[in-house]
């Protein structure tokens, strides 16, 4: 298992090379100069050929990469073209926001659904599972925008509950997580609505199988049987879709970001490409892929604690 | 667990009935939603209610982005909009367009034109305290002409600068290249302390009635009353700049309370905050036009021009987008800049579809053709235009595909590079000159985006900028603008209702004829 | 746009259920595409068509969802916006399905290091943000609906083939397979004839959540401003736009977001109905 962990860690690294690469690549074939929003519309050419050679966009595609790289693997992201400020200092405060929403939203998935899932297969066909299904199904078909803005007005300009203004870590924490209650619930709805499902039927898969009969001939109760042997393996696929759905939960708050004027990394991300500023882009592209390969070797992980079956491949 | 769970599931049942409901209530074909809307404009809003022990402080929203923050550089509208409050220069703008002293207190122009002398103002002191000597302007002032970008002036209008020398300890001489009335205007370029020039960014010390608190890219800028400032202080202590890129979030953030005062709201959206707010209506000061590359075809041809510029319908154009607030231009000039502005220009094209599918068969063309608009997709007064006159120009059977870009690669092709067929923007002007507005479509001026080529043009052009006698250059700028108006360069359309949406509570605002929010004398009733 | 890996389902109990997720599904989804399909044929306005007039006029019978900002029909408009929302998440689907099946199905057929190396690359576009690969094609290569198609359609590939690839490794080493390659079966027929069929049902419910996941992402790119034309509205074009004037306006966002929701919803059934008769029966 060791050496299996180690090709896939190997794995890992590879695929994020990959990306950094691509993401490169497609930034060298786009149109568009970053020397406009930071120059002004009517710089002259010589300012622009001198603002290039400082920021070294003259280079080679492959020797700029080369130069990132080389910078990247000791901690130096680079200079912002348009803010000039290094990447760093702007790129940690919008991940921790998105960071942030992130994890609440899969924080209040994991409390949402699980309840939910369980109470639902328990009293299959029951009045409360049928309420849950139907309610599931129309919720997993709203996309979260406009999740996003129902829950925005209503809260926020018809109840007036909730306060539309963005509030940083730095102004404290409580009052941060209270802001963030409402995007990630955005974020959330939509992914819990799929995990109870997938827990409901994952359950009710186990209570078919032959060792839950054999449990029952024993005389335990249903209950029980639920705790005791349903639930850890009705887990294995819940926890890996809830680690795969990390991705879809950094993408959905990209989205959401842009919904609730969260200065997160949807935000920066979207208007450094709009305005051409690589080094942000870059710096971004590669952290989000890395949360989200990592999130799946986590998973995969996991997957191999929970389920001693599973092996080699 | 079993009560958690309960819980838990009441929890759900509550959150997910919310779309439903919502959108069921929304759903009403019944006018019931807009009762909600009087509901909240009866009741006060946060922000009305919670003003003034809110510390006599105000939180702006303004729509772009900040990026470079050097007050020489400024090179964004939306930052010289809000650097105004910080930093001076040696004169300032006024809200007529005018320039007024500032640091300096008055000057004195040598007969030739050549040579400005500046008599500093006494009591000017900057942000840390320490008051403005002759070595800060001078300074300043060598920094704009480029002394710290191997020569390149900082600001354009610097070029014609021959040299900046004190005088004694409060006169500053500034001698030009050649005579120019216009180079005052470029001296509201801000005053810093000697040497800051490479950290300004992160201290931003200046002379205005506001001095900077903190900013943090795409999220806000603060600044704080200045009690030192020499001139009629600041009514509010604490100014928060916040920077919300979507103009729908900037209407949430007035409904919900947060923001008290919003510049540039598209007029589409009025309707929806004008119960609760005080909205004040001006023009932005600079000309929105289809820009039509004359160098390429069917654009080369004049006659197309003209026939398309019948075809289109500038009152509705102004009527969809604008309310019917925005102003008809015919040219490359602003109704604010009245010395220069000819309103009867506008009526030279009125909208006339016959006569256009005339000029057209003329040209060549009786079946029409098809054609693009590129757009910057980040501008919804623009796209709103672009949508009206691809629907105009159906009726002369020509076929227009909207094209929305990013800003940056609407910039970069087609602004620099003219790698387009037609573009709707808008030109604005960094002050109250009529060079500004009209130098750039000279043949081969750099800023000549549209490629407008006409010999008569060019030869007013270079007498006008020439001439020391106003009333003969008032009259060439004119005749250039007539000009414009007569080839049909592109089709100038109007001048775009500008918004500013207020707190009720607040007043004092003041619409500027430049790119300037003057918070200073913004202050609670 | 991950699958969700469900649990084929033994239990008799749920047949009734089956049939009522399908049959509401199919009814749901029917309507829906009757109404799309008229739009592409007839609107009452012309969506495009401006008229001052008819400015911000509510919902009546002239207007059956009223008139937005510019006096356009919104009826019309979201007829219009549905249809071109449909098309493309059809077109996505078709690129991501046909190449992901084409992929998936050699890559665990034959396995081997090109298996390993088309995976690897398969992870490196699934990581890489979604919205930020779009924008970055759709920065090459311009806006327009094409464009959004192909765009998105890369982006569906890695899915597909990961699930093809799946149950492709599941049958490969199955009787039914050797016995028909010792038979002298070439490997292509062993695909598309012999395996194939089996993993039919895997592929469609599938194909249920990638049409809701392309209608999601289609939806949420026009909402974000990427790749769209006002020219031609989609539904989160229409829904960005509207979002500005929700209190004054309010059937500007209601109705093109309730067509959005039914639309999804009815395939999201009809999927599920799908996944539990395919339990049932295996």
């Amino acid at each position: 298992m060791g050496k299996a962990l180690l090709k896939r860690a190997g794995l890992l690294i590879g695929t994020l090379l990959l990306v950094s690469v691509l993401a490169f690549v497609a930034f060298s074939v786009i149109p568009g100069d970053p020397t406009g929003s930071v120059l002004g519309m009517e710089a002259t050419d010589e300012q622009i050929a001198a603002f290039r050679a400082r920021m070294g966009l003259d280079l080679p595609v492959w020797q700029r990469y080369w130069n990132w790289l080389t910078a990247f693997v000791t901690g130096d992201f680079g200079q912002s073209f348009k803010f000039d400020m290094p990447v760093s200092e702007l790129v940690f405060t919008r991940a921790q926001a998105t960071l942030v929403l992130a994890a609440a939203a899969f924080i209040l998935i994991v409390v949402i659904s699980l309840p939910l899932g369980l109470i639902a297969a328990r009293r299959q066909g029951g009045i409360v599972d049928r309420v849950v299904t139907v309610l599931t199904q129309v919720t997993m078909s709203v996309p979260n925008f406009i999740m996003g803005i129902g829950l925005m007005y209503l809260f926020a300009l018809v109840l007036k509950w909730f306060r539309p203004e963005y509030v940083p870590l730095k102004d404290g924490l409580g009052a941060h997580l209270r802001y963030m209650l409402l995007p990630a619930l955005a974020v959330a709805l939509p992914k819990s609505a799929m995990t109870v499902k997938l827990l409901r039927g994952s359950i009710l898969g186990e209570l078919g199988q032959d060792y839950i009969r054999t449990a029952y001939s024993k005389g335990s109760s249903r209950g029980s049987v639920l705790r005791r042997h349903v639930l850890r393996n009705a887990m294995i696929p819940v926890v890996t879709f809830l680690a795969m759905a990390i991705g879809d939960i950094m993408a959905g708050s990209i989205v959401i970001e842009q919904v609730f004027s969260i200065p997160g990394l949807g935000r920066i991300l979207i208007s450094s490409i709009g305005t051409r500023d690589y080094p942000v882009v870059q710096a971004i592209v590669v952290l989000l892929a890395g949360v989200v390969v990592l999130c799946n070797f986590l998973a995969d992980l996991l997957y191999r604690v929970m389920d001693p079956r599973i092996d080699g491949r | 667990m079993p009560k958690f769970v309960k819980r838990a599931l009441l929890l759900l049942v509550v959150i997910a009935m919310l779309p439903v409901s919502l959108y069921g209530c929304t759903g009403d074909t019944e006018p019931t939603p807009s009762t909600v809307v009087s509901d909240s404009g009866s009741e006060p809003t946060a922000a009305q209610s919670g003003e003034l022990p809110n510390g006599n402080s105000v939180t702006v929203g303004i729509a772009q982005d900040l990026s470079n923050l050097d007050p020489q550089m400024a090179a964004t509208a939306g930052i010289r909009e809000v650097l105004f409050n910080i930093f001076e220069g040696l004169v300032k703008a006024s809200p007529d367009g005018s320039v007024i002293p500032a640091v300096a207190s008055g000057y004195e122009l040598s007969e030739d034109g050549t040579t400005y002398t500046f008599t500093l103002r006494e009591g000017v002191t900057f942000h840390d305290g320490t008051p403005v000597t002759v070595e800060d302007v001078v300074y300043s002032l060598e920094r704009c002409a480029g002394s710290e970008n191997e020569g390149t002036p900082l600001v354009s209008a610097f070029s014609v600068v021959e040299s900046i020398a004190a005088v004694d300890d409060s006169h500053v001489a500034i001698t030009l290249a050649q005579p120019s009335l216009e180079f005052l205007n470029s001296l509201t370029a801000a005053i810093i302390p000697k040497d800051s020039g490479p950290t300004i960014t992160e201290t931003m010390t200046g002379t205005g009635p506001f001095k900077f608190v903190s900013y943090a890219p795409q999220d806000s800028l603060v600044m704080e009353k200045y009690d030192g400032y020499w001139g009629q202080g600041a009514r509010l202590d604490k100014v928060t700049f916040r920077i919300i890129t979507d103009t729908n979030a900037l209407v949430v953030g007035l409904k919900g309370g947060t923001l008290d005062l919003v510049l540039h709201l598209p007029n589409t959206l009025e309707r929806e905050v004008k119960d609760d707010f005080t909205v004040l209506q001006d023009t932005m000061k600079l000309v929105q036009a289809l820009y039509i590359n004359n160098a390429v075809a069917p654009f080369d041809n004049e006659l197309v021009r003209q026939a398309m510029y019948y075809a289109i319908d500038v009152d509705e154009i102004i009527e969809f987008v604008c309310g019917g607030a925005g102003v008809a231009t015919g040219t490359s000039m602003y109704p604010a800049n009245q010395r220069y502005f000819m309103p009867e220009l506008a009526e030279n094209y009125p909208h006339d579809v016959e006569k256009a599918k005339e000029l057209l068969a003329q040209a060549g063309y009786p079946d029409g053709f098809e054609m693009s608009i590129t757009v910057p997709s980040n501008y919804t007064q623009h796209v709103q235009t672009a949508e009206v006159i691809v629907e105009q120009l159906k009726a002369v059977n020509i076929t227009a595909a909207l094209d929305l870009v990013e800003w940056e690669s609407w910039y970069q092709d087609a602004y620099r590079n003219h790698q387009y067929q037609t573009t709707v923007c808008a030109i604005a002007a960094e002050d109250m000159t009529a060079q500004e507005m009209l130098v750039r479509y000279m043949s081969d001026h750099r800023k000549n985006f549209i490629s407008f080529q006409d010999e008569e043009y060019d030869q007013v052009m270079t007498q006008a900028m020439a001439s020391i006698d106003e009333e003969e250059q008032t009259r060439l700028y004119k005749r250039a603008e007539e000009i414009l108006n007569e080839k049909a360069g592109s089709l100038w359309i109007q001048d775009v209702c500008d918004l500013a949406v207020m707190n009720p509570a607040l007043e004092g605002f003041t619409f500027y004829c430049t790119y300037v929010l003057d918070m200073s004398t913004i202050g609670y009733k | 746009m991950v699958f969700a890996r469900q649990r084929k389902q033994a239990d008799t109990k749920n047949r009734k259920q089956k049939n009522w997720y399908l049959t509401i599904g199919i009814v749901l989804t029917a309507c829906m595409l009757i109404f799309i399909t008229v739009g592409f044929f007839w609107t009452p306005y012309k969506p495009s068509a401006l008229s001052a007039a008819d400015r911000e006029a509510a919902p009546s019978l002239r207007h059956l969802f009223g008139c937005d900002q510019m006096g356009r029909d919104v009826f019309s408009r979201t007829l219009e916006g549905a249809g071109s929302t449909l098309t493309i998440a059809l077109a996505v689907l078709a690129v991501g399905a046909v190449c992901g099946l084409v992929i998936g199905a050699l890559c665990g057929y034959y396995g081997g290091r090109l298996d390993a190396l088309i995976m690897r690359l398969c992870d490196a576009v699934a990581a890489f943000p979604s919205v930020l690969l779009a924008l970055v094609v759709l920065a090459v290569t311009g806006p327009g609906k094409y464009n959004v198609i192909g765009a998105l359609g890369v982006l569906f590939i890695p899915s597909f083939a990961r699930l093809v690839r799946g149950e492709f490794l599941k049958y490969r080493d199955r009787d039914f397979v050797q016995s028909a390659r010792l038979m002298g079966v070439g490997d292509l027929r062993i695909i598309f004839v012999h395996i194939l069929p089996n993993i039919w049902p895997v592929l469609l419910s599938g194909l249920t959540i990638g049409f809701n996941n392309a209608v999601l992402a289609e939806a949420s790119m026009s909402y974000l401003g990427i790749g769209v034309s006002p020219t031609e509205p989609s539904l989160g074009y229409m829904l960005k736009d509207a979002q500005g004037v929700f209190f004054t306006l309010p059937w500007c966002t209601a109705f093109p977001a309730a067509v959005a929701i039914l639309l999804i919803l009815g395939m999201g059934m009809v999927g599920e109905g799908i996944r539990e008769r395919m339990g049932v029966a295996s």
